[in-house]
């Protein structure tokens, strides 16, 4: 393959070509653009900005490191110097951060190449990446379909080609969905193992920067490459981030939950299909399954709708129209400043949340919600250690259903939140989650399953992940073996 | 619990926020249906589950030394909607004083 | 029936850190606006907070010092209002699990000593500065800066527990000499180091519950808080009178003016909205840290003046005086140690602070131009009266400005010190010829009349002769007795 060709690499092999000097890194990050990108990016609109010049700047600096010359398509919401930094919002609109987030500084420490900014819900809230200002992003596997949500630009941009691999976030399942929806890996990191300074926070508690990769191996570099305290960061944990090199060891001796109850009802046919694709391709490579009855999502919706909103109604405070972003023109008083400046900068989506998180911490409904969530999510964590006292992870749809369509939750929220009901436990547990891709349905679109492990249980999912992208088979495992992706065809 | 248009308007004060007159009704039922489903948490025992803990509890505290994240005052407000000086401008800030 | 004032205090103390609460801009003042300030305490999006240590150290020194209940864990929270001074529209404060509960300040009033009670003391954030209007083109603005927002302060809340204006004032004046004396906080009030509010309230005299409250805000001297408190209760008390009822509220005081303002009611309907802070964990305080901190805790202000007492035999005044600072203190016992306590104090408490209050200079500048060992020697010579009185405020200016000891020092100057009987004699007999008055009234029995003459004789000396020789001299000649050679 040439150069040109490159955008089909994969991270850990594009920057192998160019630590080498096969393929230079501006060969490396523009094969995407000159490749995949002219032919689906005016439709599938994963990019909210970019700009050529800043490629070009980064990709001078970025022939060294395990990321050499890797492009990444970052979300909106991560703080970059070189292009704007708008969470998809009016409030933000043109706004510039003076700083790198510290995963974004790690990123080009390690010599990979900031190719643009991912379009998202407005600030990280919703399911569809429908919510932006920018304008919806298309699932490309189906144009009509969304590629979930909030991640979507990163992921549909990682399906078609843009780039081997990418940035979103996961605050209630935010990476593990779209990844699901666009049928590639996504890893919500266990809380507090990749920094969140620079991350625009949504529910402060519950984010997580999360990795986007065609691979599983990619995932485990990407892992390695950004994990590990923060000064900045006072959530993140100052041990050593797990290991997880052995992301190609296999599975034989490991076991997985299989917590059938949860699909026993309002999952579709597809999604429980590719569970048992998955189980059997584990249990081929040596895994062996455990059945056991989980807690429902619901419990985890209900906390989650909770929490994360109160902490937005107050991480959003900032917006406000003093000190960057967006100002409401006729801000004669400091009231009218604050109130038409909200009110004009956020989306429908955005104020719906700020204001429940409001009410769910005004006085007199504190103890009712907010606590009382608070103390649900203890419960919960406890569910998943006790999970984790029967097997080393366990295997569960990533959505209840394929990728739906545009506009048809967008005016139903809580069927919208309830989209997320096999990813916010993990979230609220503050344990790592991976959504692998599993073939595709008759009619083409992706189908994914989800893994979802103990605090610091990356290195089992990845074991896990690589297993089931092999097919189970135990003799194709090892890191020289590429599958060859399943690339979306024109629609 | 229903979320009533008076205390729609309320929260939204106190957001600082505006929900215009045609829209209150749907978002005071929007509100109610997600608030209604967390009643649902209300059927899980919590007997002997404290509130949660948040961050990891092994971070440290940060030595009293400055670092290199200072910004000059043109950085500081270049992404200000209006500056100058180096101040931040806004709407006159009135003590609420009566006279 | 008589009315009594019940009067709570919240005070804000600054701590002098060389950072900010939550991120390592300096902490310091009169820099540019908006020049000390990064994306943490400018609230950009995506910036985290990190908690200080050294403000940490300085809350829980406060609080052992006070002997508050120290909570090993304890935890920040948000407070939620909007403001445009407060860059994340939130404060990160403490709320219901502070770092310090209880304990109390001794403050030394006329009527002796007295503990005040307090609720609380925890570790938060400041806010930025924001200026007085004014016309910019055709409309009007104001100007804010952030270089203050994120320097940490102290909040310190007592009991409602002073029934005057005085006593308030008299715990400022303890508070702030604490936080100096334990190197927390400069302590200058007009400099916006120390703040305070004040809740006051009446109540018929005897009767245990509280009245209706109202919040002053903006005491920013000693002095303000005193008229400030006092404007309040002549209000409350006159509002009373007229059979108004006292509403909640909060009040600004204005110290131009000496002035009341109320707030707009519905400002205060707040609702603040407090949770805890998810991006920082519980403020954990271990034992070993606390024990540290009180192991390593200097003598405190109200024991060692009572120490003062005790040791060097000086009256209760002057050791209050004395400890007003720390450095004072140890100036002082450096110097007092083996010499006359009373002398040590007098000549410091009015010497030493007038020369270094009229030149600028700090205790420790004193202390280096005038080590103990020097200022132990003029005590020496003083109290050996080997210097005259008068010429002892002047040496007591070389040895301040000048290098060397005192007989080096009066060298130097030329001054010959007479304090000999032969240099003396031949003045004294003068003046007893030129004053036969006195000299008879002297002998009548008059014996006040003794100091009218030597006053003479200094006079007739320059001041160069020793009053006591001089003395023992005259009394020598008036009364026919060979004076003690
Ligand atoms: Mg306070
Ligand atoms: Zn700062």
């Amino acid at each position: 393959m040439s150069a040109r060709e490159s955008w089909r690499y994969s991270a850990a092999r594009l920057s192998n070509e160019v630590r080498r000097g096969a393929v230079t890194a501006m060969e490396a990050v523009e094969s995407g653009w000159e490749g995949p990108a002219r032919e689906w990016e005016a439709r599938v609109h994963a990019v909210a900005h970019h700009d050529a010049a800043a490629r070009a700047a980064g990709s001078r600096a970025a022939v060294k490191g395990p990321l050499a010359g890797v492009p990444v398509l970052v979300k909106d919401n991560l703080c970059t110097t070189d292009y704007p930094t708008t969470c998809a919002s009016r409030i933000l609109a043109g706004w510039r951060s003076p700083y790198d987030a510290t995963v974004i500084e790690r990123l080009r420490r390690a010599g990979a190449v900031v190719t643009g900014k991912g379009n998202m819900d407005e600030f990280a809230m919703g399911s569809s990446t429908e919510f932006s200002c920018y304008g919806p992003t298309r699932n490309p596997y189906d144009l009509t379909r969304v590629p979930g949500g909030s991640s979507g630009g990163p992921a549909a941009a990682v399906a078609y080609g843009l780039c081997p691999v990418a940035l979103g976030s996961d605050t209630g399942g935010s990476v593990r969905q779209p990844a699901a929806f666009c049928g590639v890996f996504g890893l919500k990191p266990t809380y507090g193992r990749l920094s969140r300074y620079g991350l625009v926070a949504f529910g402060s508690s519950l984010d997580q920067v999360g990795i986007f990769a065609r691979h599983a191996g990619d995932v485990a570099l990407l892992f390695e490459t950004l994990g590990g305290a923060d000064p900045c960061d006072a959530t993140t944990r100052r041990t050593a981030a797990p290991d997880v090199s052995g992301w190609d060891r296999g599975v034989a001796g490991l076991t997985f939950g299989w917590p059938a109850n949860l699909w026993a009802e309002g999952v579709e046919r597809e999604i429980i299909e590719g569970l048992e694709d998955a189980a059997a391709r584990l249990e081929r490579a040596g895994a062996r399954r455990v059945t056991f009855d989980f807690m429902p999502g619901e419990f985890a919706v209900a906390t989650y709708y909770l929490v994360a909103t109160a902490e937005a109604s107050s991480n959003l405070a900032r917006f406000d129209g003093v000190r960057y972003g967006f100002r409401h023109d006729d801000s004669s008083d400091l009231r009218a400043l604050y109130t038409r400046t909200r009110t004009g900068g956020f989306g429908p989506e955005v104020k719906r949340r700020i204001l429940l998180g409001t009410y769910v911490l005004s006085a007199g409904y504190y103890d009712a919600y907010y606590l009382t969530a608070q103390r649900a999510r203890t419960r919960i964590r406890r569910e998943y250690d006790q999970a984790f006292e029967k097997c080393d992870f366990m295997l569960l749809p990533a959505a209840p259903t394929l990728p739906f369509r545009l506009g048809e939750k967008t005016e139903d929220p809580l069927a919208m939140y309830l989209s997320d009901i096999f990813t916010i436990g993990a979230n609220l547990a503050g344990t790592p989650g991976l959504t692998v891709p599993v073939g595709m349905t008759p009619e083409g679109l992706p189908r994914a399953v989800q893994l979802l492990g103990r605090e610091d249980g990356e290195p089992e999912l990845l074991r896990a992940g690589r297993a089931i992208e092999v097919g189970g088979e135990p003799a194709r495992l090892g890191r020289e073996t590429e599958r060859e992706f399943a690339w979306p065809s024109k629609r | 619990m229903a979320i009533h248009r008076e205390e729609l308007i309320r929260i939204a004060e106190l957001a600082r926020l505006e929900v215009p007159e045609e829209d209150r009704d749907a978002m005071c039922r929007q509100l109610s249906e997600v608030l209604e489903f967390a009643e649902s948490l209300r059927r899980l025992d919590l007997e002997g589950c404290e509130p949660s803990v948040f961050a990891p509890a092994d971070s440290p505290l940060r030595d009293d030394r400055p670092d290199a994240r200072r910004l000059d005052a043109a950085r500081a407000t270049a992404g200000a909607p209006e500056s100058e000086d180096g101040f931040f401008l806004v709407p006159p800030i009135v003590e609420n004083l009566e006279p | 029936m008589a009315l009594e004032a019940v009067i709570g205090l919240e005070c804000h103390i600054q701590v002098a850190t060389r950072t900010k609460m939550f991120c390592g801009c300096p902490a310091e003042f009169g820099a540019a606006p908006n020049s000390n300030v990064c994306p943490v305490c400018l609230g950009l999006p995506g910036a985290l907070p990190v908690a200080n240590r050294a403000a940490v150290d300085a809350a829980l020194r406060l609080g052992l010092a006070l002997g508050c209940e120290i909570r090993e864990e304890s935890v920040f929270a948000r407070k939620n209002y909007f403001y445009p001074d407060m860059p994340k529209n939130y404060q990160i404060t403490q709320y219901d699990r502070p770092m310090c509960e209880g304990g109390a300040l001794p403050v030394a009033l006329a009527a002796g000593s007295r503990g005040f009670p307090l609720i609380r003391i925890h570790v938060e954030e400041d806010t930025g500065k924001s200026f007085h209007p004014e016309r910019h083109g055709d409309r009007r603005i104001s100007r804010v800066d952030f270089n203050r927002a994120g320097v940490p302060l102290l909040e310190l809340v007592t009991q409602p527990a002073f029934r005057d204006p005085a006593e308030c004032a008299a715990f400022l004046t303890a508070l702030r000499r604490l936080v100096r004396w334990l190197g927390i906080s400069d302590g200058e009030m007009e400099k916006g180091h120390l703040r305070c509010d004040a809740n006051v309230s009446l109540r018929p005299a005897g009767q245990s519950e509280l009245g209706t409250k109202t919040e002053i805000k903006n005491l920013n001297s000693i002095r303000g808080v005193e008229r400030g408190v006092t404007a309040e209760i002549a209000r409350q008390n006159l509002a009373r009178l007229s059979g108004e009822r006292i509403e909640q509220a909060t009040l600004l005081y204005d110290a131009d003016h000496d002035r009341l303002a109320v707030m707009r009611s519905k400002e205060h309907a707040h609702d603040y909205r407090y949770f805890p802070e998810p991006d920082l964990p519980r403020l954990r305080v271990e034992a070993a840290w606390r024990d540290e901190a009180r192991a390593a805790l200097p003598e405190l202000p109200w024991t060692r003046a009572a120490r003062l007492e005790r040791e060097y035999a000086v009256p209760a005044y002057d050791a209050q005086v004395l400890g007003e600072r720390r450095e004072l203190c140890d100036y002082f016992e450096d110097c007092a140690r083996g010499a006359d306590g009373k002398l040590a104090s007098n000549w410091i408490m009015t010497e030493v602070l007038r020369m270094t209050n009229e030149r600028g200079w700090s205790i420790d500048d004193w202390a280096r131009r005038v080590p103990p060992d020097r200022l132990r020697e003029f005590l020496a010579r003083v109290s050996a009266r080997d210097i005259p009185g008068p010429l002892a405020k002047q040496v007591f200016t070389w040895l301040a400005d000048e290098e060397g000891g005192v007989a080096e020092l009066l060298d130097r100057h030329r001054v010959r010190v007479q304090a000999s009987r032969d240099d003396l004699l031949p003045l004294v007999r003068e003046v007893l010829n030129q004053n036969p008055g006195p000299v008879a009234q002297y002998r009548g029995g008059k014996i006040a009349t003794l100091g009218f003459l030597v006053g003479q004789v200094m006079k007739k000396s320059a001041g160069q002769a020793v009053p006591q020789v001089v003395q023992d001299l005259l009394k020598a000649e008036l009364g026919g007795q060979r004076p003690p050679s």
